[in-house]
């Protein structure tokens, strides 16, 4: 018999929806961890990120421009600092690097945010 | 047998060859187990950029691999220990440190060292190789006593090494050969001249048909001896007269070296055992040492190839190079000397710029066999793949030095007529059909993912002009690229959107996504079109914070660490004692470091993003302003003392020079704005190095345009002479407007008048005689924007919903970002390192 393994998410209540600014980004902080989180209005869609920028470890990617790429129309954040570009959905660099960031799940119920994270 | 019962390959040497052998050995199969003997103390590094290491390099920058790296591929390193002795017979290799290692096959890759010619005294000190990184750490620490040194060789690594004494910051640099003329292996007599020349310019003496019979000096070196019975006065001496193949443990295993050294290898790159093979510069094949990387990894292929039961020989290589030499470029390719009867030349000499271009042709003058470039080797990628492939020549063939004088440049083009096996990147063996498939059916467009995709362009990086070029031809050819679009959002170019956006009033990035655009926008686009919306309409720009670039999103500079600098504006670099003392107290409240700027304004560096409103609450209570140094905006009009104090001033260059900083304050553009004031012709203010700039005349000013400093520095040219103010503001007005309205993104003034099709001559006619027709509009546009302007901070510390934007973590705004660290420097503060 298969066993399916679920991970036990814990979803954090992290701010309100109209704390992030449309189509772009702001900072939470869950305990010592920094969280990227998007408002990605155009699509009616929320991502969440780790902030660290792994290229030169910077806290910043909250203060990045988002935006799609491809014909899929992949969203996608840029770094300030360099314009290295992050897929949303798979936090893959997506401007030829071998970094990774890390994405968390998000919720939005009625105004307020919730980050899931791993037990 | 390993332990794993893997075949067993042992490398002897650890520089770029052997590393590169591994590399593709790996890359091919994981059969075998990889034990490597290096005698340096270090990983394989890149020794063709040694140079570099006196440029601020790092040995490890300058590593080819990491040690994980052979850890992950179970490769065994032997670092700082040589193998002495091999035992054939049992296959069994004995080292320095009493490793004794059984082999299946056996592979020398131990390289060469310099040629030390037999002169009397090299033993001295002050005498040194140029070789590896020890070498250069010797260098380095012996060039601090030395004023005066000399490199023995005028060849291609001599003025290398030349090269590194410059960098070392000798006060004299000579370089002394014995024969007649520098680089003579690659270079014909007349290249030779106009290289010589060109270092000479730039302070190197060159001492030719020089034979050095005596190192002098008494214990350390303090001048040479030359056979005419001249001396040269130096006190330290780098030889770089050759390579000699490193043979002697070879010699020593009783397998074949040739009579002058070097270890003799076939097409298979087999010694005259068949388990041991030679690859790099102590191999000899076909009585040719090869001391060149490109062709050192082809024989590295070559092995690597035949290891996996692949057929693959080695036939020779070209030996075509391209070099910079102390920035001047020199090429040879083909058969860089071959001419008349045997073939037919063609030669360009320019004596004034220090350029010399020859090529060699076929004796019908159809194909292309070689030839020269020194000053401009722009087009040596593009010849030497027309030699390599044999292409027809075309009927004019002196186009390819003179490029194509007349109607349209079709540079680029040619890159296309290659043959898809052409190699582009002969380093790591790339064709151009791996290219262009790599776009066509991988999608890659930059040459960013093409290093990733196909490793092109990785090693020596001189193909990457060329990789650049295929890869925008082919996008083409794909009917991709179309032309100079903002981004993959929109089709359209700056100066396109700027007037859609215009003649249909759209205000925001929203309405011009879904009208004109399609997707969800991206880094590239956003900032543009909030460029674009500035420079038309002139709103509060923090109210669309999400579109703009990160700079203008928070108003202030982003730094190391993540901390913003400020900058009020100061205009004309004129400011009162009140006001410098209330930055120094918003500095030490803050914890800000302090500079002048060269913009004649103070910058603060070191700020919270979520201390910036208070900061800015202060300084505008203070009186002062946004000083837009974080937006593609009008930065500083720099301006001298002038006639208010100056003795020698003509007009009041500082009222002026605040005037037009007043003037044209807050106003965006396709780029950041500068502007100068100078009082005199002595030009204290740079003016001449501004966007635009203004020099006081005894009847009025003299106007010039479109200067820049920067990395390109470009002189600023005279638009008008001797005009009053007003008629000064009026032109500047209509100057601004022009090139807000028509300049791609991202473009300088001084960028957007060389690419204006006549030049200052159309500028003109278009600024002062109205030749199009536009400047009471552009008089009236300029108008609107000036009537627009606000102060960006004021509307942010005086707005509680916009201030909000500037928390670090929305869900606790009053805590700082605990990842901001700075460390004291000379009583203030700086970033730390990332």
């Amino acid at each position: 018999m298969e066993v399916a393994v679920l991970t036990s998410v814990e979803w954090v209540l992290v701010c309100k929806t109209y704390d992030v600014p449309q189509n772009g980004g702001a900072c939470v902080k869950h305990h010592d961890e920094q969280i990227a989180i998007y408002n990605f209005s155009r699509r009616g869609e929320w991502y969440a990120t780790q902030n660290l920028c792994p290229h030169k470890q910077q806290m910043v990617l909250s203060r990045g421009m988002i935006g799609s790429t491809g014909d899929t129309c992949e969203p996608k954040v840029a770094c300030p600092f360099h314009k290295k570009t992050f897929s949303l959905l798979s936090g893959e660099c997506l401007s030829g690097d071998d970094y990774q960031i890390k994405t968390y799940p998000v919720q939005v119920v009625g105004d307020e945010v919730f980050i899931g994270f791993e037990k | 047998m390993s332990q794993q019962g893997k075949p067993t390959v042992v490398v002897i040497g650890n520089g770029m060859v052997g590393y590169k052998f591994c590399e593709k050995l790996i890359a091919k199969t994981a059969a075998f187990q990889l034990v490597v003997f290096g005698e340096e103390p270090r990983r394989a590094y890149d020794r063709v950029h040694l140079s570099e290491f006196f440029n601020g390099k790092s040995a490890e920058d300058l590593s080819m691999s990491t040690e994980e790296w052979y850890a992950e591929n179970n490769i065994v390193l032997h670092l700082g220990d040589s193998v002495t002795d091999i035992n054939r017979k049992d296959k069994v290799v004995y080292s320095l440190h009493d490793v004794a290692q059984p082999y299946d096959y056996l592979v020398f890759a131990t390289g060469s060292s310099a040629f030390v010619p037999d002169v009397p005294g090299v033993e001295k000190e002050g005498v040194f190789v140029y070789r590896t990184i020890e070498d250069l750490e010797l260098m380095q620490a012996y060039a601090k006593i030395a004023r005066k040194g000399a490199v023995m060789g005028g060849g291609l690594l001599g003025l290398e090494a030349a090269k590194a004494l410059i960098d070392l910051g000798l006060e004299e640099t000579h370089v002394v050969e014995f024969a007649p003329r520098l680089m003579p292996r690659q270079v014909d007599s007349v290249g030779s001249n106009m290289l010589q020349a060109k270092l000479e310019e730039l302070g190197l003496q060159m001492h030719l048909q020089k034979s050095t019979t005596n190192i002098l000096g008494d214990g350390k070196i303090d001048g040479l001896q030359f056979a005419d019975d001249t001396l040269l006065q130096v006190d330290m001496l780098v030889i770089s007269a050759g390579i000699r193949p490193r043979d002697e443990l070879a010699k020593k295993a009783g397998l074949e070296v040739g009579p002058r050294g070097g270890i003799v290898v076939n097409d298979r790159m087999q010694t005259s055992d068949d388990h041991i093979f030679a690859i790099g510069e102590c191999a000899l094949h076909e009585g040719m040492i090869y001391g060149l990387v490109a062709p050192g990894y082809e024989m590295a292929d070559t092995v690597a190839t035949l290891l996996c039961q692949g057929e693959k020989l080695f036939t020779g290589y070209d030996m075509s190079t391209k070099l910079k030499l102390i920035g001047v470029d020199v090429a040879s390719f083909g058969d860089p000397f071959v001419s008349e009867p045997d073939a037919r030349t063609i030669a360009f000499e320019d004596k004034n710029k220090g350029i010399y271009k020859r090529i060699n042709l076929s004796t019908d003058g159809k194909y292309l066999l070689g030839g020269v470039l020194v000053g401009d080797a722009a087009a040596y990628n593009i010849l030497l793949q027309t030699v390599n492939n044999k292409l027809t020549l075309p009927p004019n063939p002196e186009d390819l030095i003179l490029g194509s004088r007349g109607g349209e440049g079709d540079t680029g083009a040619g890159v296309m007529s290659l043959p898809d096996e052409a190699l582009i990147c002969s380093c790591e063996s790339v064709t151009k059909g791996d290219i262009c498939s790599a776009v066509t059916e991988d999608g890659v467009s930059s040459l960013e993912g093409m290093k990733k995709c196909t490793k092109a362009a990785t090693c020596c990086g001189g193909c990457a002009p060329l990789v650049k070029d295929l890869i925008s031809e082919t996008l083409k050819a794909n009917g991709a690229y179309v032309k100079n679009n903002v981004c993959e959002h929109f089709d359209f170019s700056r100066q396109e959107l700027f007037d859609l956006l215009k003649l249909n009033n759209i205000r925001t990035y929203d309405e011009a996504l879904d009208t004109f655009g399609k997707g969800d926008g991206c880094e590239s686009c956003k900032p543009t079109i909030a460029s674009i919306l500035a420079s038309l309409w002139n709103d509060v720009i923090a109210k669309q914070s999400t579109i703009q670039d990160s700079n203008d999103r928070y108003l202030a500079n982003i730094q190391k660490g993540g901390t913003y600098s400020v900058v009020p504006r100061i205009p004309g670099g004129e400011i009162t004692p009140e006001k410098l003392i209330v930055i120094g107290q918003v500095a030490q409240k803050y914890g800000l470091y302090t500079k002048i700027t060269g913009g004649q304004r103070i910058d603060l560096f070191g700020a919270h993003v979520s201390d910036l409103p208070d900061i800015w609450e202060e300084l505008i209570d203070a009186g002062f302003e946004s000083g837009h140094a974080y937006g593609k905006a009008l930065r500083t009009v720099k301006s001298c003392v002038g006639s208010t104090w100056c003795r020698f001033g003509l007009q009041d260059s500082v009222s002026f020079a605040i005037e037009v900083e007043d003037r044209y304050k807050g106003i965006r553009a396709p780029h950041k704005l500068k502007g100068g004031v100078s009082g005199c012709i002595r030009e204290c203010a740079e003016a001449q190095s501004k966007d635009f700039g203004i020099i006081a005349t005894e009847k009025g000013y003299n106007l010039y345009v479109c200067g820049n400093g920067g990395s390109k520095p470009q002189h600023a040219q005279l638009l008008a002479t001797d005009i009053d103010k007003d008629t000064c503001i009026k032109y500047l007005d209509r100057f601004l407007m022009f090139y807000i309205n028509t300049a791609d993104a991202l473009t300088r003034t001084a960028t957007w008048l060389n690419k204006l099709d006549g030049g200052m001559a159309y500028l003109k006619n278009v600024i002062i005689n109205d030749s199009l027709g536009i400047c009471e509009q552009l008089e009236q546009e300029m108008q609107s924007l000036i009537k627009n302007y606000h102060c960006e901070w004021k509307e942010v510390v005086q707005n509680p919903e916009l201030r909000k934007g500037f928390a670090h973590f929305v869900n606790a705004p009053r805590e700082k970002d605990p990842q901001v660290k700075l460390a004291p420097m000379r009583g203030q503060v700086k970033a730390m390192e990332w």
